[in-house]
């Protein structure tokens, strides 16, 4: 069992939570991911890790409501606990890899979308608690949702930041902000690049034309995370890669998104089914004819 | 004499549910069917059996109803009867080599196994080993036969043995892979864990070994002396045709996981599971047969697609004969080439050719060839890959010196399963790649032996 040591609500679907996990954090890195499960008859979901804490032994998860799991483990308070919580899990993020020195000589871009934001945190922390500067971009629909901005604000150089109805930073995506940055001159050796599927396909998309070198963080639907069920799998150029042993991030060049997309809408219907279940509690009892619950 | 039949579910009920599919002897099935048990001198069928049990003694206790001595002469070579008794290929084992079968029926061996086991956890049989802890710390990484049976074997040799899992249940394969059908969770696989908890075996969830905590950090930071690795067989494989990762193709592993481990055919459970109205399944393992047989118990329609003929069908023959019984449709000498789809990216057909079979290659088994222009489509939404597993080398990687192989399994002694590390031993699936539980209990064995052999005289 482990203990929710804190929980906020970062914007209506989207909450932080601190997690007791001595052994996660002891050894975890940036751009790694945990696997939790709420309790017995739950699923296993893979959240990546937005910020740790090695001497507090501490894990910060950031998660978004989008299905019946990620909505009820939103139930739960500080105090309570979650069944399983499993990790550090994948590779850690490339960059972690490099010298310092080599970093430094290095112009860093990330940009983040949605709840994609939270764990670009632990790359760009890390970077500037060894003196690496980095830019980030963040992107959301509107001001009220946008989460992270001031942790961001405090590990990188500058903060640029567009919404898509204008009510704060630039009026438009993130792929608009990385084009004026360019045309005003700057250049970058590396992107990094988190969030929903569709930002990064289009950040990629645009990359490629700079020859910008764009590394993405993929969250495929997962269940074991250990390797041996190969849900995971994603075409990194002509190779099958699992993304909870080679990943989660690989060039973003080398990504059939459009593969990528449809498989995660695998089991859209059955999410649905839940959601509908959970939201009407006990007097969900069939008649639609789908679920099987007027049987 | 034929052999005492024993019960089972008929095929048309079976194939609408998970219960155990084999039924097991009554008392006086069982004594009947050791009675015809010669007692040989020289026991054929203990040489078959990887961890030598004394067969025909424990047969012997069955005539007589000593079913509690029976109990006592399994559990000196065996950990765990009541998964051997009935997953383990007893045709090519002990049963393979019985005089018996020469003439007609090999005795039933694994069914009579299964019966002693069955009745000693009915009737709360415990075999009392008294232990003398000696305080020195051995850690198991993985809670499949092969680390359940090393951590046991330790335990019992008064060691104490921590046992850490990655997932968030134990027994691996047991648990994940072989259905409910073939092998009841709650009542056999539970109790066999349940027994090496009571040997004061710890065990901890969610730590996945070369991630969590590497190998060298359990060694010098939490104490452990000496490390069993049983981690298992790894990746699945795919075939590299088109349309592999198109929405509905999966891994056995991913199918047989959802079920069996997370549930999710059940609608209490929140883990999902898509089943198809048409699937094939491909492969010819008991890892298929098991496949095809939870689809088609959760109401598909279920083809076997394998790309030899049935008398090369590596699966155990029972549960070939059990898949045909229950309906399971078979192509054979098959082979699919490239999955098909509609707009959405959803399976709609398989496309296949015929094959015909050449001469044999080195290992004997002769190698099948496409006949030309036999391509047909058939028609499937669901398509399951059963194809077999390479390592992963998670713990390899994070663990400096430690030797594998070019198919990256950990390469150990055979006799002691040490590794290149002497203070690091390994066995099952994880040295040999997927094999079969009896040999990953052996290896287990064997390991726990080579362990305690390496801390005496390391000690002095
Ligand atoms: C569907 C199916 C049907 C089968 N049917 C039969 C049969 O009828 N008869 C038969 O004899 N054999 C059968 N087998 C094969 C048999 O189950 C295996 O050979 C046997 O389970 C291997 O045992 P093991 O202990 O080596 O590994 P496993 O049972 O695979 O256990 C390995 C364990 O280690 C854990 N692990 C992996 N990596 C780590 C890590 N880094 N840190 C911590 N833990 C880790 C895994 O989660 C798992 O729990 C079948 C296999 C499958 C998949
Ligand atoms: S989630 Fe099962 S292999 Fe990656």
């Amino acid at each position: 069992m482990y203990k929710i040591l804190k929980k906020r609500f970062l914007n209506e679907n989207t909450y932080e939570m601190v997690i007791d996990a001595p052994r996660v954090s002891k050894n975890c890195m940036p751009g790694q991911f945990i696997i939790l499960k709420l309790d017995d008859k739950g699923e296993r979901i893979p959240l990546t890790i937005a910020d740790f804490d090695r001497e507090k032994g501490t894990i910060t998860i950031v998660v978004q409501k989008v299905g019946a799991s990620t909505t009820k483990l939103s139930y739960l308070n500080e105090g309570d606990y979650v069944e399983d919580f499993a990790g550090p899990i994948g590779l850690a993020s490339e960059l972690t890899n490099e010298s310092i020195e080599d970093l430094k000589k290095k112009k860093i871009l990330f940009v983040g979308g949605g709840v994609g934001i939270a764990p670009i945190y632990p790359q760009a922390k890390w970077l500037h608690e060894n003196g690496v500067d980095c830019d980030v971009i963040v992107g959301a629909r509107s001001k009220d949702i946008l989460i992270y901005e001031d942790e961001i604000r405090k590990v990188c150089k500058n903060l640029y930041i567009a919404t898509d109805d204008g009510s704060y930073g630039k009026k438009g995506l993130v792929t608009d902000v990385i084009q004026d940055l360019y045309n005003e001159g700057k250049k970058y050796d590396v992107c990094i690049s988190i969030g929903p599927l569709v930002m990064m396909k289009f950040v990629c998309r645009l990359t490629k034309t700079l020859n910008l070198k764009t590394i993405v963080s993929m969250n495929p639907i997962m269940v074991d995370g250990t390797g041996m069920c190969g849900c995971c799998r994603v075409n990194v150029g002509d190779e099958v890669k699992f993304a909870c042993v080679d990943g989660p991030e690989f060039d973003g060049h080398l990504i059939d998104f459009d593969n990528v997309i449809a498989r995660s809408k695998i089991y859209q219907t059955e999410e649905g089914r839940a959601m509908l279940k959970l939201q009407e509690g006990d007097t969900h009892h069939g008649g639609c004819g789908n679920c099987g619950g007027d049987k | 004499m034929e052999k005492v039949k024993v019960p089972e579910q008929s095929p048309e009920e079976r194939a609408k549910n998970f219960k155990e599919v084999c039924l097991g002897y009554s008392e006086e099935d069982a004594k009947k069917e050791a009675c015809r048990c010669l007692n040989c001198k020289v026991p054929n069928c203990r040489k078959g059996c990887p961890v030598s049990i004394n067969i025909p003694g424990f047969i012997a206790e069955i005539k007589e109803g000593n079913y509690e001595k029976a109990y006592q002469i399994i559990s000196e070579d065996s950990n765990l009867p009541a998964v051997c008794g009935r997953v383990c290929p007893q045709e090519t084992q002990c049963e393979g080599k019985c005089i018996k079968g020469m003439m007609g029926d090999a005795i039933s061996i694994g069914k009579l196994e299964r019966f002693v086991a069955d009745y000693a956890r009915e009737h709360n049989l415990n075999v009392d080993t008294e232990i003398k802890k000696n305080g020195i710390k051995i850690a198991v990484v993985g809670s499949g036969p092969a680390g359940l049976t090393c951590a046991g074997d330790l335990a019992k040799m008064g060691y104490d043995v921590t046992i850490f899992e990655a997932l968030h249940k134990a027994g691996g394969v047991l648990t994940y892979g072989i259905p409910e059908f073939r092998l009841p969770k709650d009542t056999v696989v539970n109790n066999e864990v349940e027994k090496i908890k009571k040997l004061g075996v710890k065990f901890e969830y969610n730590v996945i070994v070369g991630k969590t905590i590497t190998i060298d950090q359990l060694i010098k930071d939490e104490g452990f002396r000496a490390i069993f690795i049983g981690s298992g067989a790894g990746n699945p494989k795919f075939m590299g045709i088109p349309g592999e990762n198109l929405n509905n193709v999966f891994s056995a592993n991913e199918f047989l996981t959802r079920v069996n481990l997370m549930k999710a055919s059940s609608d209490e459970y929140d883990t999902p599971v898509s089943i198809g109205k048409k699937v094939a399944v491909v492969g010819g393992g008991n890892v298929a047969m098991d496949a095809a047989r939870t689809s088609l118990r959760l109401g598909a329609e279920t083809t076997i697609i394998y790309r030899r003929s049935l008398e090369e069908l590596p699966a155990r023959k029972e549960e070939v004969h059990h898949a045909e019984e229950e309906g399971v449709k078979f192509e054979l000498l098959t082979n699919p080439i490239k999955i098909n789809s509609d707009e959405n990216g959803n399976v709609t057909s398989i496309t296949c050719v015929k094959m015909e079979l050449g001469e044999p290659d080195e290992s004997g088994r002769r190698s099948p060839i496409e006949v030309k222009g036999s391509e047909f489509d058939l028609d499937v939404d669901m398509v399951i890959m059963s194809l077999g597993t390479s390592q992963i080398d998670v713990i390899a990687k994070n663990t400096p010196g430690l030797e594998t192989n070019k198919w990256k399994c950990i390469i150990v002694d055979d006799v002691t399963g040490q590794t290149s590390r002497k203070e690091i031993f390994a066995g099952g699936d994880v040295t040999s790649g997927a094999s079969t539980v009896i040999l990953a209990m052996e290896a287990g064995k064997k390991a726990a032996k080579g362990i305690d052999e390496y801390i005496k005289t390391s000690n002095n």
